[in-house]
Order: structure tokens, then sequence, then C-alpha cells
């Protein structure tokens, strides 16, 4: 059913529909919406859940370690230092094979303090094991989360999820979302099947310690479960095309990529942007497109080079910075480009909730065209 | 009731031979019995219990990590709720991940009123890393990270009171106990499993390794801190003080401080006669305090 929806109430709505059995949250701007409305559905019964209101978010996802353990589907929320805090946590549940689905409300992190958005956050958690999904808007956001569970808890998987949007300029924006109804939700997405549970009647230890016999293979394992999340999420989105209409099966999304020169490469709202700047910039006979990153982990290194192999250059925005190297999402282009000699030039943009408007992305497109990258778009130099 | 003849803490582990927090494992199975799920810390039993691909747990056990087992029983203990389950929830954790960096997450579970019980082996530092201080360390001991020295006298700071603060958050049940009392142990921690809400268990687990004394002598020390009244085995219903163990002719610290090689400094070159009347003073407070002290007529 459509409805004019908050951002942030649009995926409470969409993480009650998933049915979990443990939300375990701490409130943290931008993401409070969230967790406020999926507090109010279980103080209402709308929500068969039990909410623990823990005193931290490093508790609020060792509650989801402890909860998934013992065989419920999980859900957490955060954003920023409340990621960070939970840094230890993120490690620990992706090692031990728990398919916890967290949303990340996308903010950049201190100091000094800021609240507004980037994507330093999950992208400082990129070496978690984590499964790392960026949606460019309401609808997008929503729809990943039923998607994302069906990945995370399929026995070939079982890794741990951020579904990842960004913090203000889609939590606290309305946009019309076609919200699924629970019958159509209940047919996508099973009941959760705990690969193994904590069981007085079947016991097993779970979290031991590794020497260095075994660790080596632990980590492997989770690697080969991050490998084959590829192909279970493509099968689970198929189905939601097939089911919903809306087709998100590609880990990345091509716009007028087709026949363009110069190729523009990001993650997250800023992509609704850049395909109006595309419109403009081609509407002036520049032939310019955009490849959306949808997934992030695993990062989809084949569809980058076979969607960006036609090009003459490649443009990537990215919302973070990897201090001392670039910014995250242009060193795995490149990594995709590898020997193919097309150029990959870096724009840093937007940290901390500064605004990146059309006439930038053109500006920056100007800037490929001449070579000129790997840089901080629009720094201020008068208060270096 | 928990069948006590079970033996749920499997022989074969690797603890060091004479170890308090080993017997403490078994002890702690046999009064919560089979229906237990057992939420471990980092820390020396974490350790000599679980090097994969062996395990000495009989009953569900996970580790998560060094601070966090009290939030990760918060969440056990939710989805066995929701899943309409019955077993017992218990955290298994040193006196690191208890009195220092577990404390928030402690805190949380206990003022959130989750049913679980919460046992804290307590050996009076980090015995895993190599003995260093913790908040539970009494005053004088010898520690790498406290050591006693040319302007030292050893750990500067009393233990810390951990079964008061966590009385204070309401807990219904709180309990110290020692190994040195095996029957206090198993029956102490089945009254904890069996009371609904957060409850909280203190045993007092020498260590041989860390402390300094002959393996075959555990169970003799725990006795000496008990009957010098340097540990005092009570109970605690909802915030009252409802039992403690009566000592009588209660012994001088002195006994218990000298068989033990991290007080050793307080005895060589010289007797340090200042500290040992300190240390005396705290048994003596700790006496008046729970009121332990029975004089025989003669």
């Amino acid at each position: 059913m459509m409805k004019i929806i908050e951002g942030s109430h649009a995926v409470a709505e969409a993480v009650k529909l998933c049915r979990p059995q443990v939300v375990s949250a701490y409130p943290i701007t931008p993401q409070t919406h969230i967790v406020e409305a999926l507090a109010s559905m279980v103080a209402d019964c709308e929500l068969d859940a039990d909410y623990i209101c823990v005193e931290s978010e490093f508790s609020a996802l060792s509650g989801c370690v402890g909860a998934s353990a013992a065989g419920s589907r999980t859900y957490s929320a955060t954003t920023s230092q409340g990621l960070a805090l939970m840094f230890e946590v993120c490690f620990n549940a992706a090692g031990m094979r728990l398919p916890i689905v967290m949303t990340i409300a996308n903010r950049s992190l201190g100091a000094p303090l800021s609240i507004w958005n980037d994507q330093q956050d999950s992208i400082s958690l990129r070496d978690s094991g984590w499964l790392q999904y960026y949606a460019e808007d309401i609808q997008e956001v929503s729809d990943l989360h039923f998607i994302t569970y069906r990945v995370a808890e399929d026995h070939g998987v079982l890794l741990p999820a951020f579904v990842c949007f960004d913090g203000f300029i889609l939590t606290h924006t309305y946009e019309p979302v076609d919200m699924p109804t629970q019958e159509e939700v209940d047919a996508y997405l099973p009941p959760f099947t705990p690969y193994q549970r904590l069981d007085a009647k079947d016991p097993i230890s779970m979290g031991m310690y590794a020497t260095p016999d075994y660790y080596m293979e632990f980590r492997y394992e989770v690697d080969r479960a991050m490998q084959r999340a590829r192909g279970v999420y493509t099968d689970a989105a198929r189905a939601f095309a097939e089911q919903f209409g809306r087709d998100y099966t590609s880990p990345v999304e091509g716009y007028r990529l087709e026949d363009a020169d110069t190729a523009l490469v990001a993650m997250g709202s800023i992509c609704g942007t850049v395909k109006d700047a595309v419109d403009e910039m081609r509407a002036d006979g520049k032939r310019v497109g955009l490849l959306k990153i949808r997934s992030y982990r695993p990062f989809p290194v084949e569809e980058v080079a076979a969607a960006l192999g036609g090009v003459s250059t490649v443009a990537v925005l990215d919302k973070n910075i990897s201090l001392g190297s670039k910014g995250a999402v242009a060193l795995e282009v490149k990594d995709a480009l590898y020997g193919s000699g097309i150029p990959v030039l870096d724009y840093i943009v937007a940290l901390g909730g500064r605004d990146i408007r059309k006439k930038d992305i053109a500006q920056i497109v100007t800037l490929a065209e001449a070579g000129k990258g790997d840089m901080f778009y629009g720094l201020r130099t008068e208060v270096l | 009731m928990a069948d006590k003849s079970l033996e749920l803490f499997d022989a074969g582990h690797r603890a060091c031979g004479g170890c308090g927090p080993a017997l403490a494992g078994r002890l702690i199975l046999k009064g919560s019995g089979e229906n237990t799920i057992v939420v471990a810390s980092t820390g020396c039993m974490e350790v000599f219990s679980t090097p994969y691909p062996e395990t000495a747990w009989k009953v569900p056990w996970i580790h998560s990590l060094f601070e966090n087992a009290a939030a990760v029983a918060s969440g056990v203990e939710s989805s066995l709720k929701m899943q309409g389950r019955d077993e017992h929830v218990i955290c298994i954790c040193g006196d690191g991940a208890t009195f220092d960096i577990g404390m928030l997450c402690i805190s949380g579970a206990f003022e959130r009123g989750h049913d679980i019980t919460y046992i804290c082996y307590d050996n009076e530092a980090y015995m895993n890393t190599g003995i260093q201080r913790s908040g539970a360390t009494p005053y004088d001991a010898d520690t790498t990270t406290s050591p006693a020295g040319k302007c030292s006298t050893g750990n500067a700071r009393p233990k810390k009171d951990l079964p008061a603060i966590l009385a204070a958050h309401g807990a219904p049940y709180v309990a110290t106990t020692s190994i040195a009392y095996p029957n206090d142990v198993i029956r102490k921690v089945e009254r904890a499993v069996n009371t609904e809400g957060p409850c909280y268990i203190q045993i007092h687990t020498p260590c041989c390794t860390g402390w300094g004394f002959d393996g075959a002598k555990t169970i003799d020390i725990g006795k000496l801190a008990i009957d010098t009244g340097l540990w005092v085995n009570f109970e605690m219903v909802d915030g009252q003080i409802e039992k403690a163990k009566k000592i009588v002719n209660r012994k001088p610290v002195e006994e218990y401080l000298s068989v033990q090689k991290r007080f050793r400094h307080l005895f060589r070159p010289e007797k340090n006669v200042d500290e040992i009347a300190k240390i005396q003073a705290i048994a003596d407070r700790n006496a008046e305090k729970y009121g332990i002290d029975v004089t025989v007529k003669k």
C-alpha cells in the first residue's frame, strides 16, 4: 500500500513486517526515530517482540548476539559513535556467524562532533565480516530489509548485515513508499531457522578460543560465506522482484551508462542527485552516466568491471576517507578495473553533512575529464 | 532440584593443578543443573575450558567478549522468553570481567531486571594475562601492575564492594561463597537460579599460581580467608543481610597473609607491622559489619 512516510518510520514498519523476536537498541541521532517507532509498536502489541532497553550501543549489539545465539531473529539500529562503540561486538557477531540485521543511519564520526551525514561509520566497519547494503531512497531502504534478512539467515551465509541509508537526508525525509502487507512479507520471508542454537537439550559451545592451528580457518570460512552471499543475494532479490515488482537483483545499478564516456560511481542518497545531474548533462550533449553501488560487502567486483569496462574516465564520489589513502569506494573500483587502463579519479565529497548539488556533480565531471582528481571536493580553503 | 551427582563441567580441561576457579565451575553446574545456558567472559576459565575444538562444558555455553557477558545473557534470556523456554541463564565471569571492564553491562542488565544469575569467580586479579591487579584485588597484594617495591606495599586500595553495588540495583538475591565450602556454593547457586530476577553470587576462588601457594592447599587457603574475616560468606535478600557464616575464635590475618607469596613483602626483610595492622582492621570491620564473631566461653 502506498503511503507518505518518514524514512525512519518506513524502516521501522519494514522491520516490524520481518517479525524480529528481539529488538535490542539504544537511541542516537539520527537513528532515534527508528527505535522509538519500534518501541511504540511493542508497547501497542503491534509487534510481538521483546524490546531490550539497553544502556549503550555496546550492550545493544551484545544483546543481539545473545538473542541470535539462542535462536531468535534479532534487530538493532545505530549510527556513527554508536557503531564505533559496537566495534568489538561487530567482529564477534560475524565470527560467531550470527545473522543479526542492523540498520545504519549513516553519520560522520567525531571529533569534531557532527551529527550530520556521511558514510564514514559503516565504511569503517568494512573488514568486520558484516554484509553492507546501501539504499538510495526510502522505498529501497525499506525493501532491502526483507531481502537482507533472507540473505543473512541463509544457511549458506549466516552473516550479520548492515542496511545503510543516509542520516537526515533519508531518515528524516518523507517519501511515498509502497509498504507490503504482513501476509506478503510472510510469504517472502520464512521464520528464522537457526543453523544451531544454545539449547540445554542439545548443548554446544560457541565463541571458544582458537589457537593458531585453527583461527585462520575461521576467517577463511567467514570470507567464503561472504563470497556465497553474492549468489544468495541475487536469488533473494530476484524472488523479491517477482513477488513485489521492484528489482534490486543486481548489486550495482547503472544509469545511462550504455554509451557513457565518463562514469560517476556513488553509494546512497547522493545517487538521486547524480541521476538528475546526469540528465542535465546529457541534455547538454555530455555522455555521462552513473554506477550506483548497492552492495559494498561483498563488493561486486565483476559487475563493476563489466559496467565500467566501456568508459574512458571514472569519477568516484566518496562520502568517506581512508585517511592517508583514498576514499574506500574508489579503492574498490580501482581494484575492479585493475589492468583496464581506465583512469579512476577519487573525489571526497559531502563529509559531515556538507551539501552537494547538481552543479557540484557537473563540476566534478569537468575536473575528471581534465584528469584532475584525488581531492577533497568543495574544501573551504579560506578556513584552513 | 538439580541432580548433584551430574558432572556437567568435564574433566580433562587445562586448568592449573589446584585451580580454585575450575572447582567453582564444577560446583556452579551442580547447583544450576542440566537445564542451564552458560554465558562466559574472556578469562582464565574460558581459556582453560574451551580451546577449539575441545570443550569442558556439557551444557550450552557461549563466550562473546571480555566485558559483555551480562548483555549477552540479557539477549539470551529475552530470546528464551520469546520462545517460551525455561532454561536457567547464568553468567560465569572472572573478577576483571565483573569488577572492572564489565560493570556497564552488568549494571544495565541488573537495572533492567533480567532473570539471570551472574556469578563472579573471584581470584582477585587478572590471572589469565599474568597476575595484574583488578578492582577485586585486596589491599597490599603484590601483582604485576601493583608491585610491592621500595616506595610501595602493593595494591594501594581495598577491594571494591561489588555485592553492595549490585544489591543497590535492587537485586533480589546477592550472595558470597567460597570453594572451600562446596555445599555452600551448590546451595547458593541453586537458590539464585530459582529466584526470579537478576541475582549475583561472588565465589572466592584462591589461585595457587597468582597468589603463590602450593596447589594442594587451595581449600586450606580458602578456609583461612574466612577464618580470618578477610572473606565473609553471606546472603542478602532484597538488600538486607539474611545470613553470614559465623566464625568461632577468628584467627589473626597474619595466618592467611604469611602463607601467600603475594603478601610476602609484608614479612621480609622484616615484618611490616603497620600494614598488617591495616589489613587486620579490614577484617575487623568485616566481622563487625556482618556480625560473624562467635566467642566461645572457656
